[in-house]
C-alpha cells in the first residue's frame, strides 16, 4: 500500500490551484448570484488539459490518470462547485463513454474536441419520469434508413445551456425496457434539438442546468455509441466513473468550507479570545478534518480501482455516498462556526452549504448508492 | 510511476492470510467461553509470540519480526475480528511496551527487555493512567525518589492492561515534582521488583478475557539503568507512544467493525420475516450499506495513518484514525445488533459480545474527546 501523489500529480495540483484561485475564485460568488455560465473558465481550463484529464493525448486529452482527474476536480470545486461539476460532466460523463465505447471515427470527431476543451459536452439521461429509475425513460429513437429519429424530453441536464455536444439516451424499443436503451452522440446544432430556459436552483447556480427536448431530431446511425440496446449498460458504467468525479467535487467543496471556517475561527473573537480557543469549535474542526481525509482517501481508492481496470462500482458508490453526506455535514458546521455572518452572502460559506446539497442527489442519490452497496455486500 | 496503490503488498497479504487462519483456527474456538469465565488466553499469546506477532515493531537484532506499521495494523485487525480481548493484549504488548523500549531504549535495556517480550515468554504493559489522572495524564502523582543507584517509586496506577501477566511495566513517575510534565520519567519496572503489587482485576463491561487491574507501587525499588530514555523525558515518550498505539486501537476497532458487518449480513440473509429474508427490506439494506461504507473509511484512514507514521502530520492522522474508527465501529455494532432484533440481545449471538467489547475503543488510549483536541491542536498550529 502506498498513498502519495507522484511528481506529475503534484505539479498538476499546483497548476490547477493557481488557476482556480487566480481565475475562477474571483468570480465564483458573482456567477452564483447571476447564474451566468462560466464558459470562459471552461475554455481556459481546456487549454490546461482539464477538458479530458484522463483522455489519451492522441484524442486531445492530457493523458493523465483518474487520480489526477480527482485532484483537478477537487481543486476547482474548492473555489467554485459550479465550475467543478461542468468539468466533471465533460470528463466523466461525456469523454469517458466515447473513449470506452466509441468508434475510432467518433473518437476523432467528437472526443478529440471535447477533451481538448474546444467543445463542451453534456449527458442527457434523466427525464421528468425517469430519475433513479433511469430504465423507465420514454425518449425514443426510431431507425429511418441511415438515421435515427429521436423524440423526447430530458431534464436537469448540467451544462446543457451551452453544450455543443450531448450524449443522449433513447429507446429503440420501449417494450424491451432497459434492453431497448441506446446511446447517441448528438450535436446541439442539429435540427430538432432544443434547450430550455435557465433552471433556478438551490446551489451550483452557474452550471447551466436546463431541459432538452428533441422533436424529430435526425441523428446519423454512425453517431450511435455501441449497439442498439447497449445504452443502459453504457449509462451505468459511465455513472460509476461520474460518481468518482462527484466525490472529488464533494471533497473540494468540503475542503473549501473547512479552510474558510478554520481561518474565521482564528480571527473571530468572542468572550475576549478567538473562538478557536473554545473546545466546541475545536471539536467541530477536528471532526471536519477527519471526515474530509476519509472522503479524499475513499475517492482516491475508487479512482485507483478504476485506473487499474478493477470492478469499482462498489468503491465508487461508497465514495459518493460518504463524500456527499460528509460535505453536507462539513459545510453545515463551517456555516455554524461563522455564526450569523455565515448566513450572509458576504461570506462564501453559505454558497458552499448550498452547493454541497446537490452532491447527495445527482449521478445517483444516496439511496441509489446504498442499493448498489448493499447489493455488492450482500452478494459478496 | 504510480505511487498510489490501495492494495496490500504481497508480504502484507501473506501475513494477513496467515494471521486470519491462526485467528480462526486457534483463537475462535473457545472465545465465547473465555469471555464468560474471564480466562486469560496465555497459551494463545505464547503461540503468537512464536509466530512473531508480539515483536512486530522490534528489529531483528532483538529477535523482533520488524514489520512495517501497515502490516502491524493489518495483523491487529485480523485478530480483533475474532477476539478483541486477544487483540488489545497483543496491541498493548507491541505498541506501548516493546515499541517505546525499542525506540527510546539503550542497548542494555533493549537486550534485557525485548527478547522475552517478542518471544511471547512474557508480556508488556504500560502504566500511565492513575485514579486521578486519565485524559489529564500530566497530572499523575506517582513519585520516584533517587536512592543511590536505585529509584524508589510510590503511587497507584489504574486500568493497566495485562497487569499480572506482564513481565515488564513501563511506568511513568514524577522524578521532579516542581517541573510539571517535564518532571516525568519512564521506568521499566520488572514484575518481580520489590514493592510492586497487582490489585484486584477490574470487572469490565467487555474485553473480559483481557486482564485489567491496578498496580500498587509501595517503595518499589527500580535500578537507575531501568530508566527509558533520560530523566524528565517520560511525558514525551508517553505521548509519542500514544500517537503510535492509537493505530493499534484503530485497527482493533476496524477488526470489530468488519466482524459486525459479516454478522449482520449473514443474519439478514438467513432471517425471514414477512415471507422474505430481512436482507430484502430496504431498511436493513441501507443500514448494511452505511456500515460497509464506514468500514472502508475507517480502514483506509487507519492504514493511511500507519503509512504516514513518523511524518509531521503523523500524530494528527493517528488521532483521526482512532477517532473515526472507534466511533464508526460503535455505530456499526449498534446497527448490527439492531438488525439481529431480540436475538442480538442474547448472549448466544456473537454480536452481543462485540457490542460490549467495542464500547471501550472510544475510551482507551485517549478518549474521542482527546483525539479531537490533539487533531485541533495540529490544525490550529497550521
Amino acid at each position: 500500500m502506498q498513498v502519495q501523489l507522484n511528481e506529475e500529480q503534484v505539479l498538476l495540483k499546483e497548476m490547477v490551484r493557481r488557476f482556480a484561485e487566480e481565475v475562477v475564485a474571483p468570480r465564483a460568488r458573482e456567477i452564483d448570484e447571476t447564474g451566468e455560465f462560466p464558459r470562459e473558465f471552461f475554455d481556459q481550463a481546456g487549454q490546461l488539459g482539464l477538458g479530458g484529464v484522463a483522455v489519451p493525448e492522441e484524442y486531445g486529452g492530457a493523458g493523465m490518470d483518474t487520480i489526477s482527474y480527482c485532484v483537478a476536480i477537487e481543486e476547482i470545486s474548492r473555489v467554485c462547485a459550479s465550475s467543478g461539476v461542468i468539468l466533471s460532466v465533460n470528463n466523466s460523463l461525456v469523454c469517458d463513454p466515447l473513449l470506452k465505447f466509441g468508434t475510432e471515427d467518433q473518437k476523432k470527431r467528437f472526443l478529440t474536441p471535447l477533451a481538448a476543451g474546444q467543445k463542451l459536452g453534456c449527458f442527457a439521461l434523466t427525464e421528468p419520469g425517469a430519475g433513479s429509475d433511469a430504465a423507465a425513460l420514454r425518449c425514443t429513437a426510431k431507425r429511418d434508413g441511415d438515421d435515427y429519429i429521436i423524440n423526447g424530453n430530458k431534464v436537469f441536464i448540467t451544462s446543457a445551456t451551452h453544450a455543443e455536444l450531448a450524449i443522449v439516451f433513447a429507446s429503440v424499443d420501449l417494450d424491451a425496457k432497459h434492453k431497448g436503451i441506446t446511446a447517441f452522440v448528438v450535436e446541439a446544432d442539429c435540427d430538432g434539438y432544443k434547450t430550455g430556459s435557465h433552471e433556478y436552483k438551490l446551489g451550483v447556480n452557474a452550471s447551466g442546468t436546463t431541459e432538452l427536448s428533441f422533436e424529430d431530431m435526425r441523428v446519423p446511425a454512425d453517431q450511435r455509441i455501441g449497439e442498439e440496446g447497449d445504452g443502459f449498460k453504457i449509462a451505468m458504467s459511465t455513472l460509476d466513473g461520474g460518481r468518482v468525479g462527484i466525490s472529488a467535487q464533494a471533497v473540494g467543496i468540503a475542503q473549501g468550507a473547512f479552510e474558510e471556517a478554520l481561518a474565521y475561527s482564528q480571527e473571530r473573537e468572542q468572550f475576549g479570545r478567538s473562538i478557536s480557543d473554545f473546545q466546541a469549535i475545536q471539536f467541530y474542526l477536528a471532526d471536519m478534518s477527519t471526515e474530509i481525509d476519509a472522503g479524499r482517501l475513499l475517492t482516491w481508492r475508487a479512482a485507483w480501482a478504476k485506473e487499474n481496470k478493477k470492478r469499482y462500482s462498489l468503491e465508487a458508490a461508497q465514495a459518493k455516498l460518504f463524500t456527499s453526506e460528509m460535505a453536507q455535514r462539513v459545510t453545515n458546521k463551517a456555516l455554524q462556526i461563522h455564526g450569523g455572518y455565515g448566513y450572509t452572502r458576504e461570506y462564501n460559506v453559505e454558497r458552499y452549504f448550498r452547493d454541497a446539497r446537490i452532491t447527495e442527489i445527482y449521478e445517483g442519490t444516496s439511496e441509489i448508492q446504498k442499493l448498489v452497496i448493499a447489493a455488492a455486500v450482500l452478494d459478496g | 510511476m504510480a505511487v498510489i496503490n490501495f492494495e496490500l503488498d504481497e508480504d502484507q497479504e501473506l501475513l494477513r492470510g496467515e494471521v486470519r487462519r491462526f485467528a480462526e483456527e486457534r483463537i475462535a474456538p473457545g472465545v465465547a467461553e473465555r469471555e464468560r469465565t474471564h480466562d486469560f488466553p496465555a497459551g494463545i499469546l505464547r503461540e503468537m509470540g512464536e509466530m512473531g506477532l508480539l515483536g512486530m515493531l522490534v528489529g531483528e537484532d532483538y529477535g523482533g519480526t520488524a514489520f512495517d506499521t501497515v502490516s502491524y495494523v493489518v495483523a491487529v485487525e485480523e485478530i480483533a475480528r475474532i477476539c478483541p480481548s486477544v487483540a488489545v493484549t497483543m496491541s498493548v504488548s507491541n505498541s506501548v511496551c516493546a515499541w517505546p523500549v525499542y525506540r527510546f531504549g539503550g542497548d542494555d535495556l533493549r537486550g534485557r527487555v525485548l527478547p522475552p517480550l517478542v518471544s511471547g515468554e512474557t508480556l508488556g504493559a504500560f502504566g500511565l493512567t492513575e485514579p486521578g489522572s486519565g485524559s489529564d495524564a500530566g497530572a499523575l502523582r506517582t513519585s520516584a525518589r533517587r536512592d543511590g543507584d536505585d529509584w524508589v517509586l510510590n503511587g497507584e496506577k489504574a486500568w493497566i492492561t495485562n497487569a499480572g501477566f506482564a513481565g515488564f511495566y513501563l511506568v511513568m513517575a514524577k522524578t521532579d515534582p516542581e517541573a510539571g510534565s517535564r518532571g516525568i520519567t519512564a521506568f521499566v519496572v520488572p514484575a518481580d521488583a520489590p514493592g510492586l503489587a497487582v490489585g484486584q482485576p477490574e470487572a469490565k463491561m467487555g474485553l473480559k478475557a483481557s486482564r485489567t487491574a491496578p498496580l500498587m507501587l509501595n517503595n518499589c525499588r527500580v535500578a537507575n539503568d531501568n530508566i527509558l530514555g533520560v530523566e524528565g523525558q517520560g511525558f514525551k515518550i508517553a505521548l509519542a507512544t500514544l500517537d503510535h498505539s492509537r493505530l493499534g486501537i484503530a485497527a482493533q476497532a476496524v477488526g470489530i467493525h468488519q466482524r459486525a458487518v459479516e454478522l449482520a449480513v449473514a443474519y439478514a440473509k438467513e432471517r425471514v420475516q414477512f415471507g422474505v429474508p430481512i436482507a430484502q427490506h430496504q431498511a436493513i439494506k441501507f443500514q448494511i450499506a452505511q456500515m460497509a461504507t464506514e468500514l472502508e473509511a475507517a480502514r483506509v484512514l487507519t492504514r493511511y495513518a500507519a503509512l504516514r507514521e513518523g511524518e509531521s502530520d503523523g500524530g494528527r492522522l493517528a488521532a483521526q484514525a482512532k477517532l473515526y474508527a472507534s466511533e464508526a465501529a460503535n455505530r456499526a455494532c449498534y446497527a448490527a445488533l439492531q438488525i439481529h432484533g431480540g436475538n442480538g440481545f442474547s448472549e448466544e449471538y456473537e454480536i452481543s459480545r462485540l457490542y460490549r467489547d467495542v464500547r471501550v475503543t472510544t475510551l482507551y488510549e485517549g478518549t474521542s474527546e482527546m483525539q479531537r483536541l490533539v487533531t485541533a491542536r495540529h490544525l490550529l498550529r497550521g
